[in-house]
């Protein structure tokens, strides 16, 4: 372990010392210009340093960057999987880098049939009739989905229905969605098994139904069994189906959603698709809807004419949700990873991923109690209830020490004290045993030794933070 | 976990008590600390009428932020500013202090609907 890192980095101003120079500037060659007085500053609040102050300190701070090319970091409905290489390489390929937006479309045709090809592509893993790679995000792919099943209603003058169900295992996005997108949320309660409430949902289903958000798998890691008999209720409701589609690592390759009735979803192509997740990403979340939707779909879309390609505005098009055509730089690096793992290679990521999820279940639930006795998928909850006195957040801090990132924690609200662990198919056995092996030894800790959890994390850069004086007391300036 | 025995209660947590010919509402002792410590408490202004049932604010803890449901139909007479200005009054004294809002109910026989304590109490137990 590299303990330089552990110490605190002191600010750029903290390392500014009057009269220190970086940099030399060439003489000007250009005539000198009299800026109005009313915008001449004496004093400038800028930081003074040389050089090798700037990259020392700019270097320290990249090394404490926690993330997957240094560490594991298996956050529960995040997949934060390796992002393979060969993505940047290709990626950085002048051709895709330094293409103008704005380039006409005759001299952007390769551009255009990647976005064709990763179009259809992931069309036809979802089981859909068509797609757009338009939203930037997962939430941004719900909202524009949410957008096209108001636009859907109204064009049918059913704008009336107002009201979208969402099951109490969903993702916390989906009722910020729906309530960007004028509806309504009600929730609908798990049952003992972890999947949706059949009986609950039949009795919401009446006429003011817009339709249900579901996410499959669901946040506790549970395939949702009914799917198909879920669609076909909601629809006979006369609302849509929703899908969200965070989850689709578990899938892909094997199950298509379109084909289980879903109307409308979102791809994350920065989790299922190796692309950066985290620090920014940026993220893709494309949306692909079947034949009821497919006109309702943001744009452009790319479509092929003949041998040539163009940017077209599906017919009822909600419209634009992004400038010009999405994230396209993540966009080349999930078609490269699709390239990499054709259709068997996709298969496998998601049988690998969902035994993974098992194998690291399987080496913890003796302690670490799993609230439903079911095989998950790609991920699982179990309940950090291993001590009195002890909560999820101390052993989720104390994971810093054994130099892994905790998992997501208190999600799903419905299960208390929740770790939900996602280990994704590109870890090895070794990490999953050590791993397990981490979790045991925190368990035996809080039994022991509590405080040892109570004070974690003891060998990070900052120790335990207090959230509640963050949360109340906000300092948002460093000089106070 | 203590529960006011002058209070009737939502399975959501929420109670309402009596208070002259008010109704004050409050999150129980429970969900408090299932919460845990309350960073942020948004509630509705004075003059708002409330549907029983209805969202009437939110409260957010370091773990969670969560729906406020309302008891009782009524309309809002009196919002706890202290409240509002240290949310820490919530895990402090649930019953007393932390209380939220206090409501001109419009419809009192609504109030025999809730949960009374050992009712509640047994639905908590039950978790």
């Amino acid at each position: 372990m590299n303990t330089m890192n552990m110490r605190d980095e002191p600010l750029v101003y903290e390392l500014s010392r009057t009269g220190r120079r970086g940099c030399a500037l060439p003489k000007s060659d250009v005539p000198e210009y009299v800026l109005p007085e009313d915008l001449v500053r004496e004093e400038l609040d800028l930081p003074e340093l040389d050089e090798l102050t700037v990259v020392r300190h700019f270097t320290r701070l990249s090394q404490k960057n926690f993330s997957i090319d240094t560490e594991f970091y298996p956050l529960g409905s995040c997949t934060m999987k390796y992002n393979p290489k060969v993505n940047e390489v290709a990626a950085s390929n002048p051709g895709w880098k330094n293409l103008h937006p704005l380039v006409g479309e005759e001299h952007a045709q390769g551009a255009l049939e990647l976005m064709w090809r990763l179009q259809e592509g992931l069309r036809e893993i979802g089981g859909f009739a068509a797609a757009s790679l338009q939203p930037a995000a997962g939430a941004h792919g719900e909202l524009s989905g949410v957008l096209m099943i108001r636009a859907a209603l109204r064009a049918r003058g059913d704008d009336g229905r107002r009201k979208m169900l969402i099951p109490d295992s969903a993702h916390g996005t989906n009722p910020a969605s729906c309530t960007m997108a004028g509806f309504v949320t009600q929730t609908i309660p798990s049952g003992p098994d972890g999947n949706i409430d059949m009986t609950a949902l039949r009795s919401a289903l009446d006429e003011s139904v817009a339709g249900i958000m579901i996410t499959n798998p669901n946040t506790l890691g549970l395939f949702e069994k009914n799917i198909e008999e879920i669609c076909r209720l909601v629809h006979e409701a006369g609302g849509y189906v929703y899908g969200d589609g965070a989850n689709m690592n578990a899938l892909a390759g094997i199950f298509r959603p379109g084909r289980s009735g879903i109307d409308v979803m979102h791809f994350n192509l920065h989790k299922t698709f190796s692309t950066p997740h985290g620090g920014g990403g940026p993220g893709a979340g494309m949306v692909a809807a079947n034949e009821s939707l497919a006109p309702y779909l943001p744009g452009p879309v790319v479509v092929k004419d003949g041998e040539a390609y163009r940017l077209a505005m599906p017919p009822k098009s909600i419209g634009r949700v992004k400038a010009f055509h999405g994230n396209f730089g993540i966009l080349v690096r999930a078609y490269v990873y699709l390239l990499m793992m054709g259709a068997d290679g996709l298969r496998r990521v998601a049988e690998n991923a969902v035994l993974n999820a098992n194998y690291l279940k399987s080496l913890v639930e003796a302690v670490y109690p799993v609230p439903y006795k079911r095989h998950c998928m790609h991920e699982f909850v179990a309940k950090g209830t291993v001590a009195e006195g002890v909560h999820t957040l101390d052993i989720a801090k104390r994971l810093i020490d054994y130099g892994f990132h905790p998992p997501t924690i208190y999600f799903p609200l419905i299960v208390q004290e929740a770790l939900m662990i996602e280990p994704t198919e590109t870890e090895s056995k070794e990490t999953l045993d050590l791993y397990a092996e981490a979790l045991r030894k925190i368990a035996a800790e809080a039994a022991s030794q509590p405080e040892l959890l109570h004070e974690a994390p003891h060998n990070a850069p900052v120790a335990r933070l207090d959230e509640v004086m963050a949360a109340r007391c906000p300092v948002l300036c460093y000089r106070g | 976990m203590a529960i006011d025995k002058n209070a009737r209660y939502l399975e959501s947590h929420e109670y309402a008590k009596p208070s002259g010919e008010y109704m004050v509402f409050g999150i129980s002792d429970h969900a408090q600390a299932e919460l845990g410590d309350v960073v942020f408490v948004e509630l509705p202004a004075v003059g708002k009428t409330l549907a029983k049932g209805a969202i009437f604010g939110t409260i957010e803890s370091v773990k969670a932020a969560s729906d406020l449901y309302a008891p009782l139909s009524g309309t809002v007479v009196e919002v706890n500013e202290a409240v509002k200005n240290d949310p820490s009054l919530v895990n402090k004294d649930c019953y007393g202090d932390g209380w939220l809002i206090k409501v001109a109910p419009s419809d009192p026989a609504e109030f025999q609907s809730l949960l009374d304590s050992a009712a509640y109490g047994k639905a908590i137990g039950e978790e």
